[in-house]
């Protein structure tokens, strides 16, 4: 039950335990404990809701920054993910294959904002080599959900 | 004015489903269960497959029979889902639905008089198209109490000097019941000692919710005996792209083929690229829907039980087949009455046979979303009915 458990999950944290165990034809006990055990093995992180921010008033930039980085010695990219990743600002990094190491993603009230953490705070560490940073213009899908488009049903009202 | 019209075609009904139709379609805001067809959209890459198609050209009629990539793919999926061979070359033929596949099944084995039996509740077309193909239709009424499953008892029963073919319709429409192993084991024997031909309808054989669909055909002494209909409407949500498949042995294909030459050409090219990739790399999306489904199928169970409203488990297709005979009226009155009072639709058992009195067809190709709604609504409707 655990793959489609999390599936659900992740599509609907809201659900309650009474309907997850109906659809996942259990009981409401053997929900509540799989759902204990996941959390307490980390695997489920949180419960976090999809906001599409654009169709609020509120002003929020997102920046997508490719850094390169020296490992070091003994600690790999670790650390510096993780010196990276306690500014609360920083939404996510993630280490990557290819052309650069970490991928942080940035969210702010403005591009000034931006720009300044990038060059007062990211550009200063030792041991960052370079950054590149793209800011994002629009979303339009966003955790597997588009964003702003309505589904319609197509189908005739009845068929055989 | 002489009158035109063919005598055959004037006396034959038309879908009970059709008439429920046109009054569901002049009422807004009315909420349908009503659909027998997936609501999710055909997965992107079948239908970036169908495109890149167009895109390369193929605009072109196939050979009659399909694609040999196509029949091939359906030979491997045939023999990885139900462990038969069937050869591409002579034993699959490419049609427009599964419907097609029945049309011209029946077409090519019937002579005048023959009798195919029936059993229903079952799909709309089984018995127009026996006629059509000049057969007589020998109709069995499915109980609730054998979980609408056929029963050789009742096979038996059925059968006579002139029984030329059975119709199988099984994961079944609009009951959601299945035929297991043990229970085709039974029928089988009946079918090889009796030299009866089985015409089954495996369309919804991907969306099973017990065991994996088993075939009639992969019995042994079977594969000589059946048609097997199956295509891509239910199980990979191409309804629109009008694609199934007949196979059967290479005879029977060779007279279908036949009569599809003539009256269809080839199934449409566009649909037969995609149904490439479905095949090829579509079992993900399929297990996918199938989990959805069956959610949906525990979420609808829970609330009848929850609504003490009669309901047999049913382990197929996307129907549930509840039981309305408490309420001491006709499918039709109630379902007209719902749809007029609490605005929701619902087809009415008897549109799949007159043994579908007292019983109705919920359909759960829809999101919960919906499904929640729809079925508040039905559940106030029978509240108020009993407290009269």
């Amino acid at each position: 039950m655990r793959e489609e458990l999390l599936a659900i999950l992740e599509k609907n944290s809201r659900i309650d335990f009474k309907e997850l165990a109906v659809l996942l034809g259990k009981t409401e006990a053997d929900v509540l404990n799989e759902i204990t055990k996941l959390e307490q093995d980390g695997i489920i992180c949180g419960y976090h809701t999809l906001i599409n921010w654009e169709k609020t008033s509120i002003e929020k930039v997102t920046g997508l920054i490719e850094v390169k980085v020296t490992p070091q010695r003994g600690k790999g990219f670790d650390e510096m993910a993780e010196r990276i990743y306690n500014y609360p600002e920083v939404k996510a990094v993630y280490l990557l294959s290819g052309g650069y190491d970490l991928l942080v993603i940035l969210e702010e009230k403005t591009l000034k904002e931006i720009a300044g953490f990038v060059s007062d705070k990211l550009s200063t560490m030792e041991s960052v080599l370079s950054t590149t940073t793209h800011f994002i213009l629009k979303k339009y899908k966003d955790h597997g959900t588009v964003l702003g488009k309505k589904h319609k049903d197509e189908r005739e009202v009845i068929t055989p | 004015m002489r009158n035109f019209l063919s005598d055959k075609i004037t006396t034959i009904k038309p879908s009970g489903i059709r008439k429920f139709f046109d009054i569901v379609s002049e009422m807004k805001d009315a909420i349908s269960l009503g659909v027998g067809e997936p609501d999710f959209d055909t997965p992107w890459h079948i239908r970036d497959e169908g495109i890149y198609a167009l895109e390369r050209g193929k605009t072109f009629y196939t050979s009659n029979a399909g694609l040999k990539d196509l029949r091939s793919e359906i030979s491997n999926y045939i023999y990885r889902t139900q462990g038969i061979r069937y050869n591409p070359d002579n034993e699959i033929l490419v049609t427009v639905g599964g419907s097609e596949a029945i049309d011209i099944g029946l077409r090519a084995v019937i002579n005048p008089d023959d009798e195919v039996i029936i059993p229903q509740p079952s799909y709309v077309s089984y018995e127009p198209c026996t006629i059509l193909a000049g057969g007589k239709p020998v109709i069995i009424e499915l109980k609730a109490e054998n979980e609408f499953r056929l029963t050789p008892a009742e096979l038996l029963n059925a059968i006579t000097d002139k029984t030329k073919v059975l119709i199988l319709p099984y994961p079944n429409n609009p009951t959601g019941a299945i035929m297991e192993r043990e229970d085709l084991e039974k029928i089988a024997k009946i079918i090889i000692e009796k030299d009866i031909l089985v015409m089954s309808d495996e369309i919804y054989s991907a969306l099973t919710y017990k065991n994996k669909h088993t075939s009639i055909a992969s019995l042994a002494g079977m594969k000589e005996h059946t048609i097997l209909i199956n295509g891509f409407s239910k199980a990979y949500a191409m309804t629109g792209w009008r694609l199934g498949y007949a196979c059967a042995p290479k005879e029977i294909i060779k007279q279908m083929t036949k009569i599809h030459q003539f009256a269809i050409m080839c199934a449409p090219t566009t649909s037969q690229y995609a149904a490439i990739e479905a095949l090829k790399n579509g079992d993900e999306d399929v297990e996918n829907m199938r989990k959805s489904y069956n959610q949906r199928r525990r979420f609808l169970m829970n609330a009848f039980k929850e609504m003490n409203l009669k309901c047999f488990e049913p382990f197929g297709a996307f129907y549930v087949f509840p039981c309305i005979k408490e309420f001491g009226m006709t499918s039709e009155e109630f379902a007209t009455r719902l749809l007029q009072e609490e605005k929701v639709a619902i087809v009415p058992g008897t549109a799949f046979g007159d043994c579908g009195e007292g019983y109705l067809r919920i359909s759960y190709a829809y999101s919960l979303e919906n499904l929640k709604i729809a079925i508040g609504r039905l559940n106030k409707f029978i509240q108020k009915l009993r407290s009269r």
